[in-house]
């Protein structure tokens, strides 16, 4: 099997409404002048909002959320919005009904989930 | 560490079909199933299946405390989420009543480093683990 690559583009308001659905308030993802108080750029991305993407690549390429059996992320560069996000991922081995997916994220050249390790059923 | 070992009290959630599409719109998705009755019934199943990272909305409140334990001793301005692992079972829909029991599993240091792993089990009202979740905490040093 493969696992198209997926692009998406947050928009400024998503870490608003991904804040609102996962209860995570954090003022680094929702208040502009607090993110900038604390040395960072501005507003950045939540890592798990993130790894939803890199999740969604996995769940359409193996036709559902049924086929995700496990996932496993690091988080290091911080993600932005307004920036296009590139979910990679390859088949690293298919065996006894199971593929193994190495994937990551980038924004530009800043890698913002790396070593992610996906487990699909194989149909 | 003394922590290492120590549990938190279990806390329920009741999946709510109006959660599961506000948490779909907000990550981008769009399969029917997460969205609508009609089509997940068709599929199978007893109403709108979470997306497997809803996950994080049903276990964060049982693995949030565990973060702010003084006993823990996370210093939170310098933490960040350094890591995430989640492995599935069976699918979570809409009317399910989710349990979930968070652990400090093990916590290390490497080059003034902190690492805080907590794990959540969540278990459906069948008793069937749906999800368990290994977070990892980073905390830079001084």
């Amino acid at each position: 099997m493969e696992v198209p690559e997926l692009r998406v583009t947050p928009d400024r308001y998503v870490t608003v409404r991904y804040a609102g659905a996962s209860g995570d308030f954090n003022p680094i993802h929702v208040d502009e002048e607090f993110a900038r108080s604390v040395g960072l750029p501005g507003r950045i991305l939540h890592g798990l909002w993130t790894m939803a993407q890199v999740a969604r690549a996995q769940t359409e390429a193996a036709g559902g959320p049924e086929a995700l059996r496990s996932l496993s992320v690091q988080f290091r560069g911080m993600g932005v919005p307004e920036q296009e996000v590139v979910v990679t991922s390859t088949v690293r081995e298919e065996a006894d009904g199971v593929a193994v997916v190495d994937a990551e994220a980038r924004q530009g050249d800043t890698r913002i989930v790396r070593r992610g390790v996906a487990e699909l059923r194989l149909p | 560490m003394s922590a290492v070992g120590k549990t938190y009290p279990p806390v329920g959630y009741v999946v709510g079909r109006e959660k599961v599409r506000e948490y779909a719109h907000a990550v981008g998705e769009t399969d029917p199933l997460y969205l609508d009755p009609e089509a997940a019934r068709a599929a199978g199943h007893r109403d709108v299946v979470a997306p497997p990272m809803f996950a994080v909305v049903y276990s964060t409140p049982a693995v949030f405390p565990a973060f702010f334990d003084p006993e823990v001793g996370i210093d939170f301005p310098r933490m960040v989420h350094g890591g995430q692992e989640f492995a599935w079972g069976p699918l979570v829909v809409a009317g399910d009543e989710i349990t979930t029991e968070a652990e400090l599993v093990d916590v290390s240091e490497r080059g003034g480093v902190g690492f805080f792993v907590f794990e959540t089990r969540s278990d459906n009202q069948d008793g069937e683990r749906v999800c368990t979740g290994k977070w990892t905490c980073i905390v830079r040093g001084e």
